[in-house]
């Protein structure tokens, strides 16, 4: 075993010991750093394997390591599983607080019961891909029933009225179906980018609807609440598309819906 | 083998209930008769062997088929249309005709007289060349079962999804090595709300792989071999639903797949497809499925991700009742109806395991012949792999003790990501123990009678029944409007592609369904089947 007793590390000087927190993975002992990891690599099973396996865990830090099981998946490839003592430190107090979601995430019933007592109404939600854009995955994983990452779409929600308007909509045809839905919000998604048909496409949606509701003050003030979601929005704002929000890859339903309730919905109902 | 009764059910409830199942059905199979769809039309054109896409990607039979539609209307059907511009024009092929069509060269019109019957006459036998290559497929099929040998039930479903067909070659061979009995190709995200049917390889999908036609040839060919090389016929499954079920079965039916996930309503409650296009669609692809000897999955198991598994359970059984009824009508035997069903009740429930037996055993007797098709969790999947690994094992011991014939690997990185090798390595490892500890436990698998399974298993039965009389009452498609399955609200008039959607005009004409209407969809096969047992010396 190594020479320095776990917990008892080197960062513990005494000018710093009441600013740091050294932390290493828990397996049974304070400070034993253990960790398991599984991996696969492809390559034939056998000893050779095995201590291409082992050096890929010392160059993650794991040392020392020992395979514990490996099994050969067909003739080219193999499936590992590791132990080892990892020799990386973490200083916990150095791990700044993670920005917190300027709102908090619902489920689907608080969703519900916030729209039911604050609004006494179904929430209006008209979404649709604009432009040239075909590719229904975005507008589809967040409105249709069958949803995302294993959380249900829009739809699922009773108190939520999803017009879905599908693919190749012209901005004409959004803002004519959002004024006679008496849309509350608006969604569009664009995975297109190509010559950034993304970004024009969604300025001209905003610049239409920021002129057929010339006297609105903001989001569910006067106008619907502007949403554009899709993979390539991260080198833009909001504000330079003119919509209210952009949500990127990964967004999930839920996180959408949580949205919508703390923006469009009196602060109080929201919480 | 007929599974043993165990629920001590009452044939007459169990009657009953078929019958409330084939009156709630008779309207729209009255429906699917007297109408057509683009897709249909488009069918019939893949069927006479109209492939290939222009540049940007649109399939020949699109536009074939759009433009006969602005010129002439569909309610003729496109086959009059189509063959007598190919026989009075300059057209070596389908493929020109197209070609010209698409660039609004051709006047198409409605032949009459003499030249309606040589229209008629061209596409018959265009058609009946198509459905000759199904049945061929059939034949090599059946061929390949007897010479390489078809595995015993429960077949061990897994699924391939890497979006590039070349990867999933690879991955899917792995699989059938493994122990895959059947393999299945998700389809990338999205693909059912095309209104076309993307061409050729392809190597780009959002979390699934395209079905293509190319795909399709690829994938089997691939699986071909592999069956060879294992002695046992690995299925290839693929999915007949959204808005060109019809041409993706015809597809299927070309290029000798297996297995298609086929349901009545999942394309409707799931995908906001309009509700009459996708009844019109589906009959005429279970037409074809029956004529290829291809297995049909349903989708029940999804109800149960949406609704609750235990309130809603009789759901499931009047869904099931209904894609029989719809099944049978279209010329699928009782073994073509892979009906589905999950275990996807919440683990923290008391007594959970006992209720998923009594779902999966109450299925198991109410339809004896067909080859289930039972699904993992995937609604209480977390995170957490080391507990989804043990809730994969208890629907492993399920599906062993109640005799399911079809079971879907579960993988406990379910919901995390799409699988990786590992993830399938594990899962099969996991089944292949269930199944080696306890293979044949639905032998000694008898429920007390009278006790908490049988009596749930009765009791989800009558609720089913009251179930169907209401919607046999009202009608199926005033009960999808009322959200009665899956929970979401589906109007007829409502969701994606009823402006697909054409009433058949009198003298409507597709020869593609003449032959499907007329003719014993097995008929073929059982004389290949008679033929190849006079070849066996005695």
């Amino acid at each position: 075993m190594t020479a320095t007793a776990p917990g008892s590390t080197a960062a513990h000087t005494p000018e710093q010991a009441d600013t740091r927190q050294i932390i290493r993975p828990y397996g049974d002992t304070t400070g034993d750093g253990m960790v398991q990891l599984s991996f696969t690599l492809p390559v034939p099973a056998g000893k050779r394997a095995e201590a291409a396996a082992l050096q890929l865990a010392e160059k993650m830090g794991l040392d020392p390591a020992s395979v514990v099981h490996s099994k050969a998946m067909g003739p080219d490839f193999t499936f590992f599983i590791v132990y080892g003592r990892v020799n990386h430190l973490i200083d916990y107090a150095g791990i700044p607080a993670p920005p917190e979601r300027e709102y908090p995430l619902l489920t689907a019933q608080e969703v519900n019961l916030a729209i039911r007592s604050a609004l006494g109404r179904r929430l209006v939600v008209v979404g649709a891909c604009i432009g040239t854009d075909a590719h229904t995955v975005g507008i589809d994983a967040i409105l249709n029933v069958k949803g995302f990452a294993g959380e249900k779409g829009l739809e699922y929600y009773r108190e939520i009225h999803v017009v879905n308007m599908g693919a190749q909509v012209s901005v004409e045809e959004l803002v004519a179906r959002a004024k006679a839905e008496n849309a509350d919000a608006v969604l569009v998604s664009q995975v297109v980018t190509q010559r950034n048909a993304h970004l024009h496409n969604t300025k001209q949606m905003a610049a239409a609807f920021h002129a057929e509701y010339p006297t609105a003050v903001g989001p569910g003030m006067g106008r619907p609440l502007l949403v554009v979601g899709g993979p390539r929005f991260d080198t833009v704002t909001a504000d330079e598309l003119g919509v209210d929000r952009i949500f990127g890859k990964g967004t999930t339903p839920s996180e959408v819906a949580s949205y919508l309730v703390h923006v469009l919905l009196p602060r109080k109902a929201a919480q | 083998m007929t599974p043993q009764p165990k629920l001590d059910l009452d044939p007459e409830v169990v009657r009953t209930a078929r019958r409330l199942a084939a009156r709630a059905a008779e309207p729209i199979i009255e429906m699917a008769r007297t109408h057509t769809t683009v897709s249909v039309e488009r069918a019939l054109l893949r069927l006479a062997g109209l492939a290939g896409a222009d540049a940007d990607g649109r399939p020949w039979v699109n536009h074939l088929a759009d433009a006969v539609r602005d010129q002439v209307g569909l309610e003729h059907g496109v086959a009059l249309p189509v063959w007598d511009a190919l026989l009075t024009g300059p057209y070596p092929s389908l493929t020109e005709l197209a070609q010209d069509a698409a660039r609004g060269r051709v006047r198409f019109r409605l032949p009459a007289g003499d030249d309606a019957e040589a229209a008629r006459a061209a596409a018959r036998a265009a058609a009946r060349a198509g459905i000759d290559r199904i049945d061929r497929r059939r034949a090599e099929r059946d061929r390949m079962l007897r010479e390489v040998g078809d595995p015993p039930h429960p077949w061990i479903y897994l699924i391939v999804a890497t979006g590039d067909i070349y990867e999933d070659i690879p991955q899917a061979q792995a699989a059938a090595r493994e122990g895959a009995d059947v393999v299945a190709v998700i389809r990338s995200t999205g693909q059912s709300l095309l209104d076309f049917v993307p061409e050729g390889a392809t190597r780009e999908g959002y979390a699934g792989t395209y079905a293509t036609q190319e795909n399709f040839r690829l994938m089997r060919a691939a699986l071909d071999d592999v069956s060879r090389e294992l002695g046992r016929y690995v299925r290839l499954t693929n999915y007949a639903s959204g808005l060109c079920m019809p041409e993706i079965a015809t597809l299927a039916g070309l290029e000798r797949l297996d297995m298609m996930l086929n349901d009545c309503m999942y394309g409707i409650i799931f995908r906001d497809i309009n509700p009459r296009r996708t009844f019109i669609d589906q009959r005429f692809s279970r037409q074809i499925h029956a004529r290829a000897g291809i297995v049909i999955n349903t989708g029940e198991d999804n109800y149960l991700t949406t609704a609750d598994a235990v309130d809603a359970a009789h759901t499931v059984i009047v869904s099931q009742l209904l894609n029989e009824r719809f099944g049978h009508e279209a010329g699928l035997t009782d073994a073509q109806l892979g009906l589905g069903h999950a275990f996807e009740i919440d683990p923290s429930l008391p007594g959970s395991f006992r209720l998923e037996l009594a779902h999966a055993q109450l299925v198991r007797e109410l339809f004896p012949n067909a080859p289930l098709k039972y699904m993992p969790p995937t609604k209480h999947m977390t995170g957490n792999i080391f507990a989804g690994y043990l809730l994969d094992a208890f629907f492993n011991l399920a599906g062993m003790m109640t005799g399911q014939s079809i079971i879907l690997i579960g993988m406990m990185t379910e919901g995390i990501h799409t699988p990786w090798l590992s993830d399938r390595d594990l899962a099969l490892e996991n089944v292949r123990y269930v199944r080696n500890a306890c293979g044949d436990l639905a032998e000694d698998f008898v429920p007390r009678p009278d006790g908490f399974i049988a009596q749930r298993a009765r009791r989800v039965l009558a609720e089913s029944v009251e179930l169907l009389e209401r919607i046999a009452d009202d009608g199926l498609l005033n009960a999808i409007a009322d959200g009665t399955f899956g929970v979401t609200r589906r109007p007829p008039d409502g969701g994606k592609g009823l402006d697909g959607v054409v009433e058949r005009a009198d003298g409507y004409f597709n020869p593609a369904i003449e032959i499907l209407d007329d003719e014993d969809p097995h008929a073929a096969a059982t004389d290949e089947a008679a033929h190849a047992q006079e070849e066996v010396p005695a």
